[in-house]
């Protein structure tokens, strides 16, 4: 597509109903930055939302998109990506979605390693429904359903996508503009499954996991010696409770995306008036 | 009327104090007359699963086609009895069979309960061929009046080969035993066994003709069957074969579904073949998956499906409303089933009706088709698609067990791909996409037009970008509460099913006498057993209407009023199709109901309507 795509391209005309300072702000600029930075257009892009307030994102962007039922936002990209190769896909939502109701997705989406993005805004709680634990919330945590702190330890997704075989596992952190679009970008032009988790903050009912707690925990990889064409370091890495890396924790540049492997065709969408040439073959096979 | 498997039984004769016919000797025919009475024969193999059944059992009905005969085929999966006991049952006639009767006249038994399962349809005459020099079979008592058939099922393989062609061993028999030229297995066993080589093809050929000549020359009984073939060419396929050939005609490109019984096989006919189409099918993690990748593939414009039994639908249907309301074409197979829960899954089952008519929360319509044969499972597969697309709604294809794991015969023109047409309604091209676009440019994607339907622009259509959403939303596709939005876009989706009744055809089918007193409806799989019922009902005259289109429907009133009699026979307890009767006509219609798992039989259904047409009439 033609290069003079601005991101402002991908905003629709609708206010988002986000809570003023709501990280989802910062994460959905820079998705669409990152988009319009990598060439796409959006009538040659389909976003699919989840259910959360990081499903809100189809109605604030402009693209085709979809805004579908809790946990199965992954299954409807991938559908979408199988049938016409040709569109750029990304799927959006948060980590209540993508790690509690859709978890088992999750892991199946990675392992067949379609090309696609996969953008996760975690904050840690159920905003939608006021403020529950979410399965990424610190062990501990007082919510309205676990007063006296949660007792389970959280979801750790970048481990699980790791050991799913994933091929591209990012953090990113949406106040940190320039680098969450950067790694977005990257994750696009990943020839393959591009999850990149979001820290992106609750600021109504998430005291825990504050842009404060954010900026004084997270450490960028970059300032660090890691490399991620490294599965044992990225192991470290994503097991290391200790710190909130950010940054790309592994990738695989040579893996082998679910298209290619299968021999997926093209464009589905375009059939003949009739049944296919050959179908006559199909009786005949029953002979 | 219920029918319990005690009810539809009997008719059992004992035969003739006989001494011997289980071991090898010489027999003396005399059941002759019995035999001939039937044009059709009855033939099973039966053991453990794992002993080749179906595949041998295909086999048969496969050398039977080629030959000429038409073949209808049936399955026993599990049993009474505690156990892996399978069997693949064949008829055959020269005329087209489509159902099966309660009587068996050569059954090859791997085991000694694959005699026992049968004994109800066993009868005086029947042949029963089993090698009596396995351990398990030596005790084997022929039952009295039967024909024991004694051959070294195992020893002849073994001769040919291996051990593990006793089974065709088994087949070369039976086609001694009917007369039935062997040339005609050397074509299925090339089918089965060519890409194993020319070898095991040969070993086959060989170890049939070992069984046939054993008992040709152990066996001096004239079996009075005689096999003729003809020079037709006939297709053998079961109906989830023939909804997945329907499938690729129609141009699916893209299939998802999770294993389960009993639509598995449409997921693996399409594997291998769909793609030579430009297809692709995923074998998702679960039917939560299943329907959401179908539904991601319709929404960037392809014809799309996905396919799974009752337990699958119940996962399903967390979706089927978000396909529904954000008015995507979707088709998805239920092959019924017997339920609830797991239920007996390897069993009939016609129990899903209401669960298609009415599942998930809310109020969204839905089309349900539910194809009475085979054939009907290709053609309406088609017309699926095309109702899909024409009204941008999901569409139920519902068949049942019965008829999707078992084979039939039929002519190849009946799968005509020169007549298959394609309609994929309201889809705007990027010269149409003008029109439907709001002051602001945007695109209309549920514009609430007078007939319901709405514009569709595949993603990539430049302009077209719109988003969409299970929750209410206005006709550009974005949340609403506002009341009259809310009421113009619910008006808008409930009025394609008034506008798909103007415009389309739903048709019962209609066998019989169109004045008869007796009026016979049902859907699914049950009308080949009603009609060949109806031809064992000396005196009564029925009407028999099969209804293949459950939502819309067509309206019976008229039919319902003018009859006496109104039975309806469906395999469920409660009678789900009847009470969608009762509730349009406002009638009362008496049930024939069958829920043991086992399809009809014809002869059972000509007893059962006989018997509720005598009780309503009133003694002279």
């Amino acid at each position: 597509m033609s290069s003079d795509v601005r991101f402002t391209d991908f905003k629709s005309d609708k206010q988002p109903t986000w809570c003023p300072g709501c990280g989802d702000f910062g994460t959905m600029n820079g998705m669409m930055k990152a988009l319009a930075e990598t060439g796409n257009h959006p009538d040659e892009t389909f976003l699919v939302a989840g259910i959360g307030c990081s499903g809100k994102i189809g109605t604030y962007m402009h693209s085709y998109a979809l805004h579908g039922v809790h946990g199965r936002a992954l299954p409807v990209g991938t559908g979408v990506k199988l049938a016409n190769p040709d569109l750029e896909v990304m799927v959006a939502g948060g980590d209540g979605d993508g790690y509690s109701i859709g978890v088992g997705h999750f892991i199946h989406a990675v392992r067949r390693n379609v090309d696609m993005t996969y953008v996760v805004m975690d904050n840690r709680i159920y905003g939608l429904t006021k403020g529950q634990a979410s399965p990424t919330s610190q062990e501990g945590f007082e919510t309205a359903t676990s007063p006296d702190g949660t007792s389970v330890p959280p979801v750790n997704p970048k481990a699980l996508a790791l050991s799913a075989g994933g091929t591209f596992i990012a953090q990113s952190f949406s106040s940190d503009s320039q680098r969450h679009t950067e790694l977005v970008k990257q994750a696009i032009e990943h020839d393959g499954f591009g999850f990149v988790n979001v820290y992106s903050p609750c600021v109504t009912f998430n005291d825990v996991d504050t842009y404060d707690y954010f900026r004084d925990s997270i450490v960028d990889l970059e300032d660090t010696d890691h490399d991620p064409g490294s599965f044992d370091q990225a192991k470290d890495r994503v097991l290391d409770s200790d710190k909130e890396y950010i940054g790309i924790l592994y990738q695989d540049e040579d893996s082998t995306p679910y298209v290619e492997r299968e021999g997926i065709g093209s464009n589905k969408a375009e059939i003949p008036d009739g049944a296919p040439d050959g179908a006559t073959d199909l009786v005949r096979e029953f002979y | 009327m219920v029918l319990s498997e005690g009810a539809i039984r009997g008719n059992k004769t004992s035969g003739p104090a006989a001494s011997g016919w289980g071991s090898r000797r010489l027999f003396v025919g005399r059941f002759e007359t019995f035999l001939i009475m039937h044009e059709d024969l009855n033939w099973a193999i039966g053991g453990e699963a794992g002993d080749g059944i179906d595949s041998t059992g295909k086999i048969f009905a496969r050398a039977l086609s080629r030959a000429g005969r038409h073949v209808y085929t049936s399955k026993d999966f599990a049993s009474r009895i505690r156990g892996g006991y399978t069997a693949y049952k064949v008829r055959t006639a020269i005329d087209p069979v489509e159902s099966v009767v309660d009587r068996l006249d050569v059954l090859i038994a791997l085991t000694e309960r694959t005699i026992d399962e049968n004994l109800d349809e066993l009868h005086e005459g029947s042949v029963i061929i089993y090698d009596g020099e396995q351990t398990t079979m030596q005790d084997v008592e022929v039952p009295e009046g039967m024909i024991g058939l004694e051959v070294p099922l195992q020893g002849l393989g073994e001769e040919a080969g291996g051990a593990i062609m006793r089974n065709v061993v088994a087949l070369g028999a039976a086609c001694e035993v009917a007369a039935f030229p062997i040339e005609n297995l050397d074509e299925a066993l090339e089918k089965r066994f060519g890409d194993k080589g020319r070898a095991i093809v040969q070993n086959n050929k060989e170890a049939a003709r070992l069984g046939q000549e054993y008992v040709r020359e152990n066996y001096e009984y004239d079996f009075e069957y005689d096999l003729e073939t003809t020079d037709n060419d006939y297709v053998l396929l079961n109906g989830d074969e023939a909804i997945g050939m329907g499938a690729i005609a129609a141009g699916c490109r893209f299939y998802a579904g999770y294993p389960i019984t009993p639509a598995t096989d449409i997921m693996e006919y399409l594997t291998g073949r769909i793609e030579e189409f430009g297809g692709a099918v995923v074998q998702a993690e679960d039917e939560l998956a299943a329907i959401n990748l179908a539904l991601g593939a319709a929404r960037a414009g392809a014809r799309a499906m996905t396919g799974t039994s009752g337990p699958g639908i119940d996962l399903m249907s967390e979706t089927f409303g978000l396909v529904a309301t954000t008015e995507t074409p979707l088709v998805i197979a239920n092959v019924m089933r017997s339920g609830p829960s797991t239920g007996m899954p390897t069993k009939q089952g016609q129990e899903d009706l209401n669960m298609m008519l009415y599942g998930g929360h809310g109020e969204i319509p839905r089309f349900v088709i539910a194809p009475t044969t085979i054939a009907e499972c290709f053609h309406k597969t088609i017309e699926a698609f095309n109702l899909a697309e024409k009204y941008q709604v999901p569409v139920y294809l519902t068949a049942d067990l019965s008829m999707a794991v078992t084979e039939r015969t039929y002519e190849p023109e009946e799968f005509d791909m020169d007549a298959v047409e394609i309609e994929r309604g309201k889809v705007v091209d990027e010269e149409d996409v003008e029109a439907w676009l709001d002051e602001k440019g945007r695109f209309r994607a549920h514009a609430a037009t007078e007939d319901g339907i709405s514009p569709r622009a595949f993603p990539g259509t430049a302009d077209g970008a719109h988003m969409t959403t299970g929750l209410e939303h206005d006709e550009l596709g974005r949340r609403t509460e506002d009341e009259d939005v809310r009421v113009e876009q619910v008006d808008k989706r409930e009025r394609k099913v008034e506008t798909a009744r103007e415009r389309e055809t739903f048709e019962p089918r209609e066998f019989g006498d169109p004045d008869a007193d007796t009026l016979v409806l049902t859907w699914g799989s049950n009308e080949g057993a009603i009609r060949e019922a109806m031809t064992q009902l000396d005196g009564v005259s029925v009407r028999l209407l099969s209804v293949p289109y459950i939502h819309p429907r067509p309206d019976l009133t008229e039919a319902v009023e003018a009859a006496e009699d109104v039975l309806v026979v469906e395999a469920n307890a409660t009678g789900q199709f009847a009470d969608l009767i009762e509730q349009d006509t406002l009638e009362r219609v008496q049930r024939i109901n069958k829920y043991t798992g086992v399809r009809f039989k014809a002869d059972e259904l000509a007893e059962a309507i006989r018997d509720a047409v005598a009780k309503t009439e009133v003694p002279q």
